[in-house]
């Protein structure tokens, strides 16, 4: 039984990570914006894509890897450029219909170029599963957890570090504020779609090799990286990525111990619960309107 | 009321009038098709053979003298749009006769409306409710999900093999292969030690599989479409487990193949011999049809599936039972239909009859194995 147990953890706390990612990214973009980007999950598939089609153009797994998370950065920028800045003035409520609006034209699109079938990419260092006390692990899940705490680590440094982190946080916090004291806005809300779209791309390439994927890949990871967001407390970082492992193992072992049909409805009663006990995430800020 | 039906009478020779007058009109085929959604794998090779079909046929003079025309709508997966079409289909577009209905469910859905007008319907779906019992103007092509489960119980019975944990996803054809399976294992005396189930769109199942790991099943049988059945098989071999893998003929496609990789090495399941003809012996009938199907089809779309198929075959003997018919005539080609006998198809031989709106036997299905990234018969 522990040895059961402890597959489920190992099981949850690989998926939580991708939906760690995910939520990061949902996390930056509400920093920078008040905005929940829903096209976050078709940054995932778009990276995940591009990088499979690159591979199988004849490019080498790293420059592939490289290329498409360019690419995807350069996708999340002209979103913001062409979709989002234009609505500059509009409700928050407006902007979010856009990004649901970008998602479906991103997927669209996906569609067209790579057809409807599922694509898989060929795990990082091979598939020979490994031991670890009684569980069995797979290469390519540690890869996901090592470069997961790796671009968590360089986010977070970001954000506390560096000046135009700071920046980004002081965009959120007060935009006007923000703006009188030098920041240029703009440049803070494209960097913003730019970062999330990279994450996301990274993540989907991350993961392509044990989900496989599709046009539609992204929806239902959208929605599992949302939840990581909200429960998290959305709009900070940490608390996304410790909501999508939260998340990641409760599935797990809803599905392990208790019943598998059931899992998705056990980790969304728990998202519910959180919202309903504490309506800004477990690690939220309280709001508090400062006058 | 009775200068009503008088006026009704006379449009009616107005309209039979014109009838004769355009005795050329084309026959029309209506179909509803999921070419879009989860189960657009299935749908949409459907289409395509049907397109490509009727366009061949017409270029060959059409049927019995009248071009066919092929009209088609989109269900997207969703059983109400299917009602809807279906009832376009019949209504405005007068169709003669319906090749379609990609899922049992949708389907299902529209077999109200098909047996209250009265119009010939070959089914492209695999669950058995569709013909069993036996609705009037209901026909299908594909296997059903029952003979797959047969298929996979007489190998597990071979092997010796009588203790199996089951995996399904939560679709309408997984669940109906569950149902069938569970009702057909005390036949063969085998018992089921674990039942799990997983969401189509999810990409992990070893919490699933650790759970099967700890029960002493000695076969697993995964039912299910898409890429679940490949993130199964490759959990699988990721958790360690050697137990032999059964999956359904709802994978027999080189995507699956593609998918799992290495992962996939021994599968076994049973499929239509479609993805296997070039292996079939020379002396089997249905070789030179699955040939050619194969070859018209990869010339143009790129691989075969075995849904594709099912469209070729339904429309093959819809087009056979209008030519002995002698035209378009609804309750004829529906008797027709049910004479079919000796059809060589691509699922098999079709030999229907009042009782039975298929017409397949176990025969018709191969149990292939996963060798070397490719398909090899088994029986």
């Amino acid at each position: 039984m522990p040895e059961q147990l402890f597959q489920f953890l190992v099981t949850g706390i690989t998926i939580g990570s991708l939906y760690a990612l995910v939520g990061l990214g949902f996390a930056l973009i509400y920093n920078a914006s008040d905005v929940v980007n829903f096209a976050q999950g078709e940054f995932v598939m778009l990276g995940a894509m591009t990088a499979i089609a690159l591979l199988n153009a004849g490019l080498p797994l790293l420059v592939a890897a490289v290329i498409a998370t360019l690419l995807t950065v350069g996708v999340g920028l002209l979103l913001e450029r062409f979709a989002i800045e234009p609505a500059a003035g509009a409700s928050v409520v407006t902007t979010i219909i856009i990004t649901i609006g970008a998602a479906i034209f991103l997927r669209g699109v996906a569609l067209l170029l790579w057809g409807k079938d599922f694509h898989s990419l060929k795990p990082f260092s091979g598939d020979a599963p490994i031991q670890i006390g009684g569980a069995t692990v797979l290469p390519q899940s540690l890869w996901v957890l090592g470069v997961t705490v790796v671009l968590v680590a360089l986010v977070r440094a970001f954000f506390n570090r560096t000046l135009l982190g700071k920046a980004l946080l002081a965009c959120a916090f007060n935009r006007t504020a923000a703006q009188a004291v030098g920041i240029n806005v703009k440049v803070m809300l494209r960097l913003a779609y730019g970062l999330s779209a990279g994450l996301g791309a990274l993540a989907g390439i991350l993961i392509a090799p044990i989900t496989f994927s599709s046009y539609e890949a992204g929806v239902m990871l959208g929605l599992k990286g949302f939840s990581a967001a909200i429960v998290g407390g959305i709009g900070n970082p940490m608390g996304a990525v410790a909501g999508g492992v939260l998340l990641g193992v409760l599935e797990a072992l809803g599905a392990g111990l208790v019943s598998s049909g059931y899992k998705d409805a056990i980790a969304f009663l728990f998202v519910l619960m959180v919202l309903f006990f504490e309506p800004t995430g477990l690690f939220g800020h309280k709001a508090s309107e400062r006058v | 009321m009775k200068r009503w039906s008088h006026a009704f009478g006379a449009v009616l020779l107005l309209l039979a009038g014109i009838g004769l007058v355009h005795a050329a009109d084309p026959i029309k085929i209506g179909s509803f098709l999921t070419v879009t959604g989860p189960a657009s794998f299935l749908g949409d090779p459907e289409l395509k053979t049907l397109q490509m079909y009727v366009e061949e046929l017409n270029a060959k003079g059409g049927v019995k003298g009248r071009k066919l025309e092929l009209i088609h709508y989109d269900t997207g997966g969703n059983a109400k749009d299917a009602v809807n079409f279906v009832k376009r289909l019949i209504k405005n577009d007068n169709v003669d006769l319906l090749i379609g209905g990609t899922t049992t469910g949708d389907t299902m859905a529209v077999i109200p409306d098909v047996e209250k007008e009265g119009i010939p319907f070959i089914s492209l779906a695999g669950g058995v409710e569709i013909i069993e019992p036996v609705k009037k103007w209901v026909f299908k092509t594909p296997h059903t999900d029952r003979m797959a489960a047969a298929k996979i119980f007489e190998d597990l019975r071979k092997r010796g093999l009588n203790k199996i944990a089951l995996i399904t996803g939560d679709g309408g054809f997984d669940k109906s292969g569950r149902a069938q399976i569970l009702k057909l294992a005390p036949d063969y005396g085998i018992t089921l030690v674990a039942d799990e189930s997983y969401g189509n769109k999810d990409t992990d199942m070893t919490a699933q599989l650790t759970k099967i790991r700890s029960s002493d099943a000695q076969a697993i049988i995964n039912f299910g479409l898409g890429q679940a059945p490949a993130i199964v098989t490759k959990n699988i071999k990721q958790l360690g487990i050697t137990l032999p893998l059964y999956q359904s003929h709802g994978v027999a496609s080189k995507t699956f193949i593609d998918l799992a990789g290495d992962a996939a090495e021994g599968v076994r399941l049973p499929a239509a011999a479609l993805v296997v003809a070039a292996q079939l012996p020379d002396a089997d009938p249905q070789k030179p049809v699955l040939l050619a199907y194969q070859s018209r089809y990869e010339a143009k779309h790129g691989p075969v599936s075995t849904f594709g198929g099912h469209a070729y075959d339904g429309l093959m003997i819809a087009v056979a039972a209008i030519e002995r018919a002698g035209g378009p005539d609804k309750a004829k080609v529906r008797d027709e239909i049910e004479k079919t006998s000796g059809s060589i198809g691509t699922a098999g031989v079709f030999n229907m009859s009042p009782q039975d709106h298929m017409g397949l036997n176990l025969d018709a299905f191969k149990l292939l194995e996963i060798r070397n990234g490719a398909w090899k018969i088994v029986d």
